[in-house]
């Protein structure tokens, strides 16, 4: 993934809390690496691509911790090509795609065809999170060492839930031996029947049945204690109560190595915009309500909840063009996460642009156990970057995903991806292709 | 609004000859989804249209013509003879025709969307789709897609607003208002669209509302949301001018919200002993279909104080109303439904 052509990123806000790093500076790429942190003159090559990020931020770029591609099998939905293309246009330089796929990623040849396709996708880095059980079913284990073998940077069965628990602790246990992670999406399968909403005072007049607060609160107080138990390394997330970010917060205070994220859509929208009936608000975790998303975003800024993920859940518009009960979960939501993100929370000043940075590509590096999320001299040369006052209106219509439903969809945000770079090659970009091509020296 | 009642003289009238009623000139809405987001004053509106269309067609044999050419739909994905009687009912007395279309063997068997099924039936020309569905919000999402007048016969656990409109144009009819009356909601609120309709529509017009029954099937949050709510009938049977007892609704169930019928009907049926207990004018309603044994007993079902029936026959008022007042909501201004059969332009 290196271009020849050396990249020099100019009169920007350098942006990475990994590096402690946030004040104005240049960035100079190549051969794939981060080459230095405002070069001199004598450093800068002859020939490169020359970036005025005058007023933007250059930061790290964003990882995601769980994204559906759908391919194979479900490719009205979203294909890795469509779905990569939406990920570098929403400032991912690496996504983790899980293994939801038909048939699931459960087999190192699963593994090794995700990755295939993701190289001819020029998009983010796809890393694969494998099936934790076999065929998905929540039984027994799938071969976890071997998947290890083949590229599986994590496991899970996301987003079904882990209803089991002895396999849940089995895999914990087994896991230790390859240091790497089991992600849960955190829900009790007993207490949502049928449920298509946050259960509350909304869903009991709508008459829509409820997913009830208490049925993730326990599945987090399962996960946590499990992963207590058995020394395990767990993330559990998307988390959306008050009760899970309590829970996690009370773990943490007793230092077990947990760690959580939430999704976008969760710190903005409430249950209220299920009145509308439209399937775009049936997403998952669901739209709760407003106490619980103030809960959300406090725990988001003072770090209780480590990262924040897109959840992208793409559906085909044919599935989603239904009613509350038949529709299925899910959004397009890769093109939008940055932007609901900063709107929400650093220009509503809770939290800065390192600490949003440090929860979209920091910590999901480091929960991931990849060497990105930094800016540091020889790290890969992921970066993006950022217009930060860039006032724009989500149009779903306009996504490069192959689901055009959002919760977000007429939105008005604040702050734009200009660029995405993903080993020092520009794989996506807002201006004009010869704006950058200038020649410096 | 008033008409005066039809004398003995009128009885074998030309009926199609009758001066229908003056189009109410507060009226805007064209589709009739729910009563929560209607006014005091629509709903008013509403139970006044019905009152006058019941004193108008009481008795007679013939239709009013005051719908004549237009046609209705009925587009039913969920069982039911009353509610899609009672509607077309509705239309043929006033004049209009009725086509009629059941998800059983049809295209929805066959994988159509029920977005899909009215946008065809709509194009067959009809002026309203009278819909129900087992999702609530369909008919919202309907009124969105179709251009014609879009009626909720019932969606979900959500709304049922003729049933609730019929029901307060029944206690109405005994009481002459709502202010100072004490209405309980009996059994299983949280699957019972006709409690939701009743209960926003009562409010709305000064009623004070008690929803009863087990606590698995009535939400503390219903007092958030202002509604009085008690777990024992015998508590509250002195205080109440009216009770409308609703039907355990078992197939909606995934596990079991009490014990047994036999308890549940301990607890909560309606019956002699209980009745002794009530206000000496006390009205027993149902939405039905009734389980006799199990919410009510027959000598209470079938005693002076029931009016079961009643609410029945004032369904098809209701309904006459409703699709009076939608269609002429969407032709304001054309001087069609309004002026029709010499009626004042409003």
């Amino acid at each position: 993934m290196s271009d020849s052509t050396p990249i020099l990123i100019d009169n920007g806000r350098l942006v990475s809390p990994a590096d402690a790093l946030d004040r104005p500076g240049r960035l100079l790429l190549r051969r794939g690496r981060i080459e230095a942190i405002d070069p001199s003159d004598d450093e800068i090559p002859e020939y490169c691509h020359h970036i005025d990020a005058a007023g933007c931020i250059v930061a790290p770029g964003l990882v995601d911790l769980g994204v559906e591609f759908r391919e194979p099998g479900r490719e009205e939905d979203e294909t890795i090509r469509t779905g990569a293309a939406a990920a570098v246009a929403g400032g991912y330089t690496t996504v983790l795609c899980l293994g939801n796929s038909d048939p699931p990623i459960d087999t190192p040849a699963g593994v090794e065809l995700v990755r295939r396709i993701a190289d001819g996708a020029a998009g983010p880095r796809i890393r694969v999170i494998a099936c934790l059980s076999e065929q998905r079913r929540g039984e027994q284990m799938a071969e976890l060492g071997l998947l290890v073998k083949a590229g599986a940077i994590a496991f899970s069965d996301s987003p079904r839930p882990t209803g089991n628990s002895a396999l849940l602790k089995s895999a914990l246990d087994y896991c230790r031996m390859f240091d790497i992670p089991i992600f849960d999406r955190p829900v009790d399968p007993d207490l949502v029947n049928r449920g298509v909403m946050h259960e509350g005072r909304v869903s009991l007049v709508l008459g829509l049945a409820g997913l009830p607060t208490e049925a993730e609160d326990l599945a987090v107080a399962r996960d946590v204690r499990l992963a207590e138990a058995t020394g395990g390394r767990l993330h559990v997330g998307p988390v959306s109560t008050m009760g899970s970010v309590d829970l996690i917060g009370r773990v943490k205070s007793r230092g077990i190595s947990v760690t959580a994220s939430v999704c976008p859509h969760n710190l903005w929208h409430s249950d209220e915009m299920l009145r509308s009936f439209d399937s775009r608000f049936k997403v998952h975790p669901p739209l709760r309500s407003e106490r619980h998303i103030e809960m959300l975003c406090a725990a988001v800024a003072d770090g209780t909840i480590d990262a924040i993920q897109s959840g992208h859940m793409p559906r085909a518009r044919e599935k989603k063009m239904n009613d509350l009960d038949l529709a299925p979960f899910g959004a397009a939501t890769l093109e939008t996460s940055l932007a609901v993100v900063a709107t929400r929370l650093v220009h509503a000043g809770l939290m800065s642009w390192s600490q949003l940075i440090e929860r979209m590509s920091t910590k999901p590096a480091i929960i991931a156990g990849l060497p990105a999320g930094t800016l540091t001299v020889g790290a890969p040369a992921d970066v993006t970057i950022i217009d930060p006052d860039q006032p724009w209106t989500i149009d779903a219509a306009q996504f490069y995903s192959g689901c055009q439903s959002s919760p977000h969809d007429g939105d008005s945000v604040r702050a734009r991806v200009i660029y995405t770079i993903v080993g020092g090659e520009i794989r996506y970009t807002r201006r004009p292709a010869l704006e950058h091509l200038a020649i410096v020296n | 609004m008033t008409t005066s009642p039809r004398d003995a003289t009128t009885l074998d009238a030309d009926l199609t000859g009758i001066e229908p009623p003056p189009f109410p000139t507060n009226w805007r809405k064209r589709h009739l989804l729910d009563l929560e987001s209607l006014t005091a004053e629509e709903i008013t509106t509403l139970l006044d249209t019905a009152q006058t269309l019941k004193e108008l067609t009481a008795g007679c044999r013939r239709k009013v013509s005051l719908l004549g050419g237009r046609t209705l739909a009925n587009l039913f994905f969920e069982n039911s003879t009353r509610t899609r009687n009672s509607f077309s009912l509705a239309a043929k007395r006033l004049g209009a025709d009725t086509v009629e279309f059941s998800s059983a063997g049809s295209s929805v068997a066959k994988g159509e969307t029920f977005i899909d099924t009215a946008k065809t039936i709509q194009a067959m020309g009809v002026d309203w789709v009278v819909t129900r569905h087992g999702t609530p919000g369909t008919p919202h999402l309907l009124a969105r897609e179709l251009e014609c007048c879009v009626l909720n016969a019932g969606d979900g656990a959500h709304e049922h607003p003729t049933q609730g409109l019929l029901d307060m144009l029944t206690i109405r009819q005994h009481r002459g208002r709502f202010d100072g009356l004490t209405v309980a909601l009996v059994g299983d609120i949280a699957h019972s669209r006709t409690a939701r309709s009743n209960m926003w529509g009562l409010r709305k017009l000064g009623a004070h509302v008690i929803v009863c029954g087990p606590a698995t099937l009535v939400s503390p949050r219903w007092e958030e949301l202002g509604f009085e709510v008690a777990h024992s009938l015998d508590d509250i049977l002195d205080r109440c001018d009216v009770l409308n007892l609703l039907r355990i609704q078992f197939e909606r169930f995934s596990s079991r919200p009490f014990p047994s019928v036999h308890e549940y009907a301990n607890r909560y049926a309606m019956n002699g002993r209980r009745m002794r207990r009530c206000k000496s004018d006390i009205l027993i309603m149902a939405p039905g279909p009734i389980n006799r044994g199990v919410e009510i007993t027959p000598e209470v079902a079938d005693g002076p104080h029931s009016v079961i029936l009643e609410q029945v026959t004032n369904g098809i008022a209701v309904r006459m109303a409703a699709l009076w007042l939608m269609v002429g909501a969407s032709v304001a201004g054309e001087g069609d439904v309004r002026s029709h059969q010499g009626g004042e332009d409003a």
